[in-house]
């Protein structure tokens, strides 16, 4: 049987070194599953596999060894509880966060949310090379935004409420920035420092600031044969929806500019960072 | 400090995180409802962290205040039993 591997790829089946057998990536939004998919997968890797799977380096499960003559079979016991091959090749990847605000103390935005929307708009779109978002919830980074085509990170945009505040001087503490200065009773904020994390609403007894909850994006990032953070261009985006033309704006820049092959960053370089800036801005203050 | 009446103090600076919030936390527990406990604590990383965590544990804190040597004196109220 003749086997197209270029289908099977797209599919999520990776061709293993073993001749007729493939690991099967699964399809995983934001790090989650349910105890119903995990269980179905167990199933699976026990009947059509070698009794394990592997966890990839980009949140995802590979079932290995799912022989050539059993895929149908594999798509449709998986099927059976919710589970779908994921993608490889040249498309958009797994999108990728932490735990975020829903979970975890420190999180700015509710990052498996924002995933399963990235998902929903943009998973496994053909484009002339691989494209990875990944969304961490703050300046923790827990989920190394700057290594992916597209970071997301959230952060707090704070101001100082100063009827609320009742001077107890945590805040200016609880940032590791140094950006905060007490003199009089009076906070200033220094924005040159302030990377908004949010620390110091957070801690304040009185919730004495008020706050925008949106996003610091990178550009750009790469962590394989070749290494590079993910560059900013807006400081702090205020809105989902401004999010989301942004994102679109940088997708639309790689489908038009790259060359087959070609990363993000390396178009970026070649057709010109300050194009490429301003086909962001562009999006950013439509 | 003479602005607080202190019922009670307890002193984290011989532990490190994430114990310096169990320990204040076992302190608290004692303590009834309104009642302010006074905790002494280093600069860095409990300074940064435990005012916070108190405040999710629904305490109210009242002041931070600066030994000046290193240390901090963090004034709480007690909510709840
Ligand atoms: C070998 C002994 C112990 C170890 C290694 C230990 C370790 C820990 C750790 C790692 C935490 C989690 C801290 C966090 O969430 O930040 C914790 C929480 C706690 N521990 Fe212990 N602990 C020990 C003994 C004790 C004892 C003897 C008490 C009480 C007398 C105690 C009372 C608490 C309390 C009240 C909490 C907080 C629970 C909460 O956050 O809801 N621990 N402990
Ligand atoms: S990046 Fe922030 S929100 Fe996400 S898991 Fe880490 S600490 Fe929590
Ligand atoms: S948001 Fe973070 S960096 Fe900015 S002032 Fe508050 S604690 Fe400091
Ligand atoms: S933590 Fe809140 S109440 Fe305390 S000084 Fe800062 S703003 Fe004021």
């Amino acid at each position: 049987m003749a086997v197209n591997y270029a289908v099977l790829k797209k599919g999520g089946f990776m061709r293993q070194k073993q001749k007729n057998n493939f690991s099967l990536r699964l399809r995983v939004v934001g790090g989650n599953l349910t105890a119903v998919q995990l269980a179905k997968i167990a199933e699976v890797a026990d009947k059509f596999g070698e009794g394990y799977v592997h966890l990839t380096s980009r949140q995802s499960v590979e079932i290995p060894f799912i022989k050539v003559d059993d895929i149908d079979d594999v798509k449709n016991a998986l099927a059976e509880g919710d589970v779908e091959p994921g993608v490889c090749g040249p498309r958009v990847r797994t999108i990728t966060a932490c735990q975020g605000e829903a979970i975890c103390p420190s999180g700015c935005i509710d990052t498996y949310a924002l995933a399963k929307e990235l998902d929903d708009r943009y998973f496994a779109r053909e484009l002339p090379h691989k494209f990875k978002f990944g969304i961490t919830g703050c300046q923790n980074n827990c989920l190394k935004a700057e290594e992916n085509d597209v970071g997301i990170k959230g952060g707090i945009k704070v101001s100082w409420k100063e009827d609320d505040c009742i001077g107890c001087g945590v805040c200016a503490k609880a940032c590791r920035q140094g950006a905060i200065t007490i003199t009089d009773k009076k906070i200033s904020v220094d924005s040159d420092k302030c990377n908004f994390c949010g620390r110091c609403y957070k801690a304040c007894p009185t919730d004495a600031w008020n706050t925008v909850h949106g996003y610091i994006v990178s550009f750009g990032g790469l962590f394989g044969n070749q290494i590079n953070k993910g560059e900013t261009i807006i400081p702090f985006i205020e809105d989902k929806e401004t999010l989301l033309r942004i994102c679109d704006a940088a997708i639309e820049f790689f489908d038009k500019n790259a060359k087959p092959s070609e990363r993000f960053k390396f178009t970026i370089d070649r057709v010109g960072r300050e194009n490429f800036e301003k086909v962001i801005l562009e999006a950013y203050n439509e | 400090m003479s602005d607080f009446n202190i019922d009670d103090k307890v002193d984290i600076t011989d532990v490190v995180c994430p114990t310096t919030f169990v320990k204040a936390k076992v302190a608290l527990e004692e303590l009834d409802d309104g009642q302010i406990l006074s905790i002494r604590l280093n600069d860095g990383e409990p300074v940064q962290n435990v005012p916070r965590s108190i405040k999710e544990e629904g305490h109210q804190i009242l002041k931070l205040l600066d030994n000046e040597d290193g240390t901090y004196e963090l004034i709480v109220k007690k909510v709840g039993d």
